[in-house]
């Protein structure tokens, strides 16, 4: 057992301790709170994995944006925080939920190249300056981040015109 | 150190805890909260792939596609939540089973 195998069993159930209340509690309020948990559980993931970067920008755009928004969509709502009820057939969904985790695991325990990979490769480590010059780089990824930004204002645009008032509109 | 296996066991029980909530939860705000869990679960197992099978290479492909989804994600959410309180101020809900207009 290395130090860095103890940190990713904690996070590990971390994660899925507070992902499994997350669905479970019938306060949306708090499955929110449980969600910025899983969040950052998943933000040490990455950073095990080496992708500093990565674990910043999962604490940023998922903790700092996403999440808030999510909680400030429920206080919105505040009618709905009362009557989170779940389905009654929740028996036969996690029985679903289950034969997916089954297949996922089957698939992956009879792929003979997987029990090879124990260790990671070297040369994990990227410095941002790398990445942000490859994101711009008409050879490298200069496309999927021109569209990935039109993808954005296409969004920012949209909710404003979804989310604006119009008269006559609220009963 | 850490054998591939346990990220994509990690991944795959993350995903599958996103995709009971999308299926189970009739609110459409614990919907959306387990549509984001199924993608962080997706990140975790397109990073540890690249880690272990590409890295070395100098491909920057597993940053890149992870950093797509978050913005992905950050859309998602944004209209998502905005179609969410327009439902809310029209019809007074947000659970699911209730926004039923277009059912014949």
């Amino acid at each position: 057992m290395t130090g860095m195998q103890v940190i990713f069993l904690i996070s590990a159930v971390v994660i899925l301790f507070s992902g499994t209340m997350m669905v479970s509690t019938r306060k949306l309020i708090q499955a929110a709170l449980w969600l910025i948990l899983t969040l950052f559980g998943v933000a040490v993931i990455f950073a095990l994995l080496e992708t500093s970067f990565l674990a910043i920008v999962q604490v940023v755009v998922y903790i700092g944006a996403i999440a808030i928004l999510i909680v400030f969509a429920i206080m919105l709502t505040h009618l709905a925080v009362d009557d989170t009820y779940q389905n009654r057939k929740w028996i036969v969904t996690a029985v679903i939920a289950m034969i997916a985790l089954a297949g996922i695991l089957l698939a992956i325990f009879t792929w003979p190249q997987g029990a090879t990979l124990t260790a990671p490769l070297p040369g994990g480590q990227q410095d941002i300056r790398a990445i942000g010059l490859a994101l711009l780089d008409p050879e490298g990824y200069l496309i999927p981040f021109e569209i990935s930004s039109l993808l954005l204002l296409a969004a920012l645009v949209g909710s404003i015109y979804i989310g604006l008032e119009r008269k006559g509109e609220t009963k | 150190m850490i054998p591939l296996y346990w990220y994509i066991i990690l991944s795959a029980a993350l995903f599958s805890i996103g995709l009971y909530a999308v299926i189970t939860r009739r609110n459409t705000i614990m919907i959306l909260m387990g549509v984001e869990l199924m993608l962080n679960a997706a990140n975790i197992n397109l990073l540890a792939f690249w880690r272990y099978l590409y890295a070395s290479s100098g491909s920057l492909d597993g940053i890149v596609f992870p950093l797509v989804i978050f913005i992905a994600a950050a859309a998602e959410t944004a209209v998502g939540l905005g179609l969410i309180i327009s439902a809310y101020r029209r019809r007074q809900t947000i659970v699911a089973n209730d926004l039923d207009t277009l059912k014949g």
